[in-house]
């Protein structure tokens, strides 16, 4: 590019410099999705007792149904309004974002783990060890989960741990599908062959020559999934069967809400949005991340 | 091509296989239906009745094999909750209900869709093309179950423009149905979207053009024509994202579909009725997924030799 200066880029005014290299800054790097996803869920979740105005769970039954501050009514001390047991919204959804936090990276880690060392053991052992695991994979995804999470929570007490195992259960296919189609033409390289001459036992070359190489693959398709795995968490929690109420997590609030839609808009409006600007940043979190490791990925 | 056929069609049967039994095993293990049935005051004697009635009493692979038998004539017995009606019967009720919801939720989801993805295409790199993409990530990012709460709050309850919730003329499916609709608009326009790009650059649309068409012509008849084949892969996920969507929703709309019967169905123990909407569910999933394979196939002759798609 000889000719880069044109005599547009020569007439700037320095303040157009600045302008210019904030705008390729934000189309270059993620950041807006960055200070929503900080701002809106990790500060949120990491220090909950430190900023919540009030208890998550106690309400004060005299501040019952407070519109948020800034309409009619409202109140500086419930920013965003309280609900009908008087429970400050704000203080319910900082601890719901913890809630989904947690949730997420936990169904995420055991989903990951568990669908990534399935992936592994049906590409590079192949045999009957892939069919059955990619039969599994099958039924896995041609249950319909949502039902059976349902049954599940009737069977397992509702809480957190049966929620990330439900969400986990719904996961983990994704990953071995993924790990195996790549372990299979991962196996054929010379580096493999290399390793087996060389004396490696299996694992070691699932473990130190092989999974280095799917690792890519499996954080993308991770941060892929973070935003579906909140809305799943969030319509289970939704349907009665993820979080238990009165425990804060955003899905309960809105179903909490859904009955006084007509008189309290924000019971259920609010936390909606928490769930939409968490979801839309982390999605577009997880394409740039995509695009920016491997574009080759852009299939998942 | 034959060969494959047979192969994925005995995978799945297995699939459906391997579904029965983890339905079968479930429910058993939920509790005793025998709880549910008889009144609290029952006696032992009474309890083994209800058993010998119901066939609690055989041995597990004998209820398991006379369950396959009966399911395979689509037949799960009779409710446990609604006495007096059978499983199917409710299941039957239910089915037209949210397939029209799903079906008018697909409608609504192509008709944002394919406009947002050719304009997008045509002007690639636009403002346009952008705002394209936010209204698509935008609907993958709501909660189907809070949009459908916040339309009601917006067209229903300070509009008034149409009904809160309940099954009645056009004007009911049109709020679940756009609710549901958008969240899978991304994937249908991510799809046109690169179809067209592809179209776009090929020979026969240069030569439209060349020829003098009109410029609207060339996009939406003949690029777009040849563009709408490869969204044909995408029903079988889009069939899976809109169970969990129509479960939520019939139970935001009132909507009496599968969704409002699994979940009466789950709270009551009336392990006829789940069992029957599992195994149904499951079997259009593989169905619908074994259809899109061979289809596929048949089309792209690469995935018969390399053993599926992965």
């Amino acid at each position: 590019m000889a000719v880069a200066t044109s005599p547009a880029a020569v007439a700037r005014v320095p303040g157009a410099r600045v302008v210019g290299w904030a705008w390729t800054i934000l189309r270059r790097y993620p950041v807006i999705p960055v200070a929503v996803l900080l701002i809106v869920l990790v500060i949120p979740a990491l220090f909950a007792e430190l900023i919540t105005p009030h208890d998550p769970i106690d309400g004060n039954l005299r501040a019952r149904l407070l519109p948020p501050a800034w309409t009619d009514g409202g109140d500086w001390s419930y920013p965003l309004g309280s609900d009908r047991q008087g429970r400050d919204i704000l203080s319910r959804m900082i601890f719901g974002a913890r809630t989904a936090a947690l949730v997420s990276l936990a169904a995420l880690a055991v989903g990951g783990i568990i669908g990534s060392v399935l992936g592994l053991v049906a590409g590079y052992f192949g045999s009957w060890w892939d069919h059955v695991i990619m039969r599994l994979v099958d039924i896995n995804l041609s249950l319909p989960l949502i039902l059976l999470a349902l049954v599940l929570v009737v069977l397992f007490e509702p809480g957190t741990a049966t929620t990330v195992a439900v969400v986990a259960l719904l996961l983990w296919s994704r990953y071995a599908r993924q790990v195996r189609a790549e372990v299979l033409t991962l196996k054929e390289m010379d580096f493999v062959a290399r390793a087996r001459v060389a004396g490696a036992s299996n694992l070691r070359i699932i473990f130190r020559h092989i999974l280095p190489n799917v690792f890519n693959t499996i954080i993308v398709l991770a941060t892929l999934q973070v935003g579906n795995v909140i809305l799943l968490e969030a319509s289970l929690s939704f349907l009665g069967a993820g979080i238990p109420p009165p425990n804060p997590a955003w899905g309960v609030m809105v179903a909490e809400g859904r009955d006084f839609i007509v008189t309290s808009w924000w019971l259920s409006v609010i936390p909606g949005l928490a769930i939409m600007f968490t979801v839309l940043s982390m999605n577009l979190l997880g394409d740039w991340l995509r695009d920016y490791l491997d574009p080759k990925l852009r299939q998942l | 091509m034959q060969r494959y056929i047979i192969i994925r069609l005995f995978q799945a049967v297995l699939a459906l296989i391997g579904v029965s039994i983890i339905v079968f095993t479930l429910v058993r293990i939920t509790g005793s239906p025998l709880d549910v049935l008889a009144p609290a005051d029952a006696t032992e004697e009474d309890l083994r009745r209800v058993a010998a009635l119901w066939g609690f009493d055989k041995p597990l692979w004998e209820q398991y094999i006379l369950f396959v038998g009966n399911a395979l004539q689509l037949d799960f017995g009779p409710s446990i909750k609604f006495q007096g009606q059978s499983a199917m019967g409710l299941i039957g009720d239910a089915i037209p209900n949210s397939l029209q919801l799903a079906g008018f939720a697909m409608f609504v989801s192509v008709l944002m869709a394919v406009p947002i993805g050719v304009v997008s295409a045509v002007k690639k790199g636009t403002p346009i093309d952008m705002i394209g993409k936010i209204i698509a990530l935008l609907g993958q990012s709501l909660p189907p179950f809070w949009l459908g709460i916040v339309l009601i709050w917006i067209f229903s309850v300070n509009l008034g423009w149409l009904p809160v919730s309940g099954k009645g003329g056009f004007t009911h499916i049109i709020l679940p149905g756009v609710a549901l609709g958008w969240f899978s608009v991304a994937a249908f326009m991510r799809l046109t979207r690169s179809a067209m790009l592809n179209v776009l650059d090929s020979e026969y649309v240069k030569f439209a053009r060349i020829k003098g068409t009109a410029e609207w012509k060339v996009i939406w008849k003949h690029a777009l024509k040849n563009a709408a084949i490869p969204p044909l892969t995408l029903f079988g996920i889009i069939a899976g994202i809109m169970v969990t969507g129509v479960v939520t929703l019939e139970t935001v709309f009132a909507w009496p579909g599968i969704g409002q019967l699994a979940l009466t169905s789950v709270n009551a123990r009336d392990y006829s009725v789940v069992q029957g909407l599992v195994i149904l569910i499951s079997a259009m999933f593989i169905t619908i997924n074994l259809i899109v394979d061979i289809l596929y196939a048949y089309i792209d002759p690469r995935v018969r030799y390399g053993g599926g798609r992965g």
